[in-house]
Formats: C-alpha cells, structure tokens, sequence
C-alpha cells in the first residue's frame, strides 16, 4: 500500500527524514547463499530464501496460515500460561518477553483443523517462545492434542521446533516427555494416524519424545535435528562435527526420516498422506 | 545436606554402582547381552535374576569400577543399542510375565557422534512410548545420578524410587550453570534451583519412595529394596493388566499443568 503523502515534498528536513525511514524495510541475509532479503519477501515466500531456497524459521500461526485450509484451524487450550513453579531465577522476566516477543501465551499452538478437507488435530511449536522448549504447559497442551484426536477418532499432525526440556520447571519438564509419549502411545494403539514435520531446530527432550514417535516423519530441508546439541558433542569429543552432521538430509541418510519436505510443496504432500490414511474410498 | 553436597555424594567414587545392587539384592543372576540390531553396550547391564526367589528381569546403568571397567562402560552413558538391548529385555520380560526392575545411575544418554548416527533420540522416544504399556509391572530405582531423558528412558515406571543421596535431574547442574550464568562454576546455585534431591521430589510428588543410606554399609538398604521390591511386586499379582496400565498412564499424566 503507499501511504498518503509519499510524493507530497518534504516541508522540512526531519519531515523528509520520517517518510525515507518508513521506506527502509531490513534485511535479512540469507545464511547459505548470502542473498539479501527483505521480510516482506520472505514473508511472502513462507520464509524461504529466494535464492537458495534455505528454509528459516517460520512463526507458529504461519505455519497453520500455510498448512491448514483457510479460517479451519480453531485454536484450543489457548488460555494456558506457565508459572514460575519452582521459583526458578529469571523464569518469570523470561516467561514475559516470550510473551511479548511471540505474541503467543506458550512455546505451542493447538487446534482442530481441516488440511485438504481432512480433519485433524495440529500442533505447532512455536520457536520465539523460548526456542520451543518443553515445560509443563506445552507437555499438556500436546498430551491433550494427542487425548482429544484419540477420543474423535481424529489423525495428528504436528510441527516440532524445540531446543528440549525447560530446565526452568526442572524435573517437571521431564516428566512431560514421559507424559506426551503416553498419549502418543494411546492414540497409536487407537489406529490412529500421527505425522511429525520436524522443523529447524529440533533437539533434545522433545526429540527424544514425541518428535521421533510419528508414524510418518518429515523434516523440513536444512533442519538441525538431534538428542544432543552440536556443541555438546564437540565439547565431549573434542572435535568439530564435519558439515551436515544431524541436518535433516543426515536423518535421511540414516533413515530417521521417512521424507525431506520443503515449504513449498508440504501442504500438498501432507493432504497426500492424510488422504492416503483417509477412509472414505 | 545442601544440594551441591547431594550431587558431589551421588556422584562419589566408591559409592556402590548397579552390579552390587544386583549381586545382593538378587540371586541366580545370568547376563543377557546384546540389542540383536548393532551390538552391545557396556552402559546398560541386562539379564534374569530371582528376587526372593521369584524370577525377575533386572536392566541397569553401570558407571563401571576400575579405569578399565569405567572405559568399557562408558562412564555409564549408553548409546541407543544400550536402550534397544533394554526394550528388548523388557519385551522379553513381558512375553513371560516377569516383573522388571531398573536401576538407573548415568550422568545422561551418550552425546556421541555414533550415538547421534544410529538415532540416541528415537532409543529414548521408544522406550518412553513402550515402558509406559509394557504388561508387566516395573519399578525403578535411582541409585546415582539421573541425567535426564538417558535416565527417564529407564524410569516410566509403577514407582519410582531414590536412594536417599541420588539425584534426578532434567540437566545436570553444569550444564544449567553454563546456561543460566555463562559460568559452569556456579553449579552449587544451579543445584538448588533444579530441586534434584531426593527430598525435593518426594515433596513433588515425583517419587514414591526414599531408602536410606548410611555412610558406610549399603547392606540394610539393599535389604530394605529387596523387602521392597517383593511386596511392590506383589502387590500387583492380584491387579489386572488394564488397570496396571491405567495406573502407571495416570502416574504421568498428573504431572504439571491440568
């Protein structure tokens, strides 16, 4: 849109200055290729390079935006925020500039959906809300995810993006990735369908829980995925990692994901696999 | 006792590791080696055992005694062929309805390349995902140290118990220190925030049971586990299968937010 009074001529000096800067629109540069970006583009090319097509990382409600069939997705248990339960120092200053800094109550969105006319139940972690990270509210808000599609009989389809357990609830957090993984079990054992999209980056409690427990695994091209962390390794091994280790393709290579699934097509891949589990002939 | 001074006991040279317990606790023990997919961790210790007479399936970290035995066992940190070697003991365990106790005692799951190549976060999910329906009881015992989800692995259990000077943690306090102050050194404060006692998780809810140590001779408490562990077991000889499950998903489900 151009705002009103874009080709007005300035009055004076800092009038002139106020509409040039509300044209400078930042830049990101590509980490891969270099390629310089602005985020409208990006935005508009659901966060993937221009270029080079380098996946960045991409905000809970545009996942849904780019996944789910319009107005479909009706969010649940959205109300849902952490306490500072173990009086766990910085957690609540921390918890307050997620908040702001995502927009979102907590590191996960769930809702009922419908992707390609398929109901389903979503999941979608959400990284500016410390990095994804696991603590007692996103373990319920997914154990429930799981409880609510096993008791409508409904598949899951969910995006993991986490750097693992909060250690700011402490043991409590760990306990969730026994809890989640209850539920997964219950819905499997339902015969019910659950497809994982393992996004940039994945790691820790929550792939060593729910993330690694799909039926179907994705994983989005370029995404760290792994139990431990790339520093801790080569702080314990005392080596570098060589290039690639625990990307997405590496998985691939040693079978842990069934597919590489890059933005632009993932939507129809995954209407693909639901209509394939679907039970109407 | 403070925190850290639990975390420097649970982490002691000399403390007994899991084959003491093993050794007084059971009788007729045979060790069972072997994932059957890629080989055998030294990290886990499986095999078959008679508690008070009653067959049992026994798995366990060993962090090793001697140098020596301490490199072959990896320090106690397994690779994910240690977890499938215990799923698959498990799974065994449950064709021929024996119960299964588990000892746990590693500072976390091995943050190795190979662990990494061979899929260390799939071993944990699947042991999480499959302990939690697994038709036979189990019980778990922290004897050491539980790092994290490489101990939780062994730990979806009917109960959980901790030896009175054990820790159980979601990351050790090294690790938490570094984070939170950009200094490992501050691991006393980072011991207190992570509520890792024994105490702490019995106040919790985390646990149900605490053994107490005293200082020198462990033979009391390994008589008390195995007065324990008996009745544990028997007491679930007369429940159905249906709400064992019931029981232990419930165990879980009511931990945090509702």
């Amino acid at each position: 849109m151009i705002p009103k009074g874009l080709f007005k001529k300035a009055n004076n000096e800092l009038e002139g200055r106020q509409v040039v800067e509300e044209f400078v629109e930042p830049t990101m540069t590509c980490p891969d290729c270099g390629f310089e970006v602005t985020a409208s583009e990006l935005k508009e090319n659901h966060e993937v390079c221009l270029k080079c097509g380098h996946h960045f990382r991409m905000n809970a409600r545009q996942r849904v935006e780019l996944i789910a069939d319009k107005d479909s997705f009706k969010e649940l248990y959205a109300g849902m925020e952490s306490d500072n339960i173990l009086d766990f120092p910085g957690y609540d200053d921390k918890l307050r500039s997620s908040k702001a800094k995502s927009g979102e109550n907590e590191g996960v969105i769930v809702g009922e959906a419908a992707v390609g006319g398929h109901a389903c139940v979503m999941f979608v972690m959400e990284p500016e809300f410390m990095m994804g990270s696991m603590g007692t509210v996103v373990g319920e808000k997914i154990t429930r995810a799981f409880e609510l599609a096993t008791e409508k009989r409904l598949p899951v389809l969910g995006f993991t993006v986490s750097g693992g357990a909060r250690m700011q609830e402490g043991i409590l957090s760990l306990m969730q990735m026994a809890k989640t993984s209850g539920a997964v079990k219950r819905h499997s054992d339902a015969g019910l369908l659950y497809i994982v999209v393992l996004t940039d980056p994945t790691t820790g409690g929550v792939t060593a829980s729910f993330a690694m427990e799909g039926d179907i695994i994705l994983a989005e091209p370029g995404a760290l995925v792994g139990f431990a962390g790339p520093r801790v390794i080569e702080q314990t091994i005392r080596k570098k990692l060589p290039k690639g280790f625990q990307t997405a393709e590496f998985l691939l290579d040693h079978g842990f994901v069934d597919a590489i699934s890059p933005r632009s097509g993932q939507r129809d891949m995954l209407i693909n696999l639901l209509a394939l589990h679907s039970e109407e002939v | 006792m403070e925190a850290y001074e639990k975390v420097l006991a649970a982490r002691a040279k000399g403390r007994p590791t899991a084959i003491e317990y093993i050794n007084n606790i059971f009788t007729d023990f045979q060790e069972l080696h072997g994932d059957r997919r890629y080989g055998d961790d030294g990290a886990i210790i499986g095999g078959i055992g008679r508690l008070c007479g009653m067959p049992v399936t026994v798995i366990a970290q060993e962090k090793g005694s001697s140098t020596k035995d301490k490199i072959a066992r990896n320090f106690g940190s397994p690779n994910p062929e240690g977890y499938r070697k215990a799923l698959r003991l498990m799974k065994q365990a449950e064709k021929f309805r024996r119960p299964v106790i588990c000892f746990v005692d590693t500072s976390g799951a091995y943050p190795g390349m190979g662990a990494e190549e061979r899929g260390q976060g799939l071993a944990i999910a699947e042991n999480l995902m499959e302990m939690g329906t697994l038709k036979t009881p189990v019980i778990s015992i922290l004897i050491g140290e539980g790092g994290s989800g490489g101990a939780l692995a062994l730990a979806v259990s009917d109960e959980v118990w901790m030896m009175e000077n054990s820790i159980y943690s979601v990351i050790s306090p090294e690790g938490c220190a570094s984070i939170l102050w950009r200094d490992a050194k501050k691991v006393k404060e980072a011991s207190e925030c992570l509520r890792l006692t024994a105490d702490d998780l019995y106040e919790m809810g985390v646990i149900e049971r605490i053994i107490p140590e005293s200082d020198k001779d462990f033979s009391a408490a390994y008589l008390l586990l195995q007065t324990w562990l008996k009745k544990a077991v028997d007491d679930r000889k007369g429940i159905s299968t249906d709400e064992l499950l019931e029981k232990r998903y419930e165990r879980f489900r009511k931990f945090g937010a509702r």
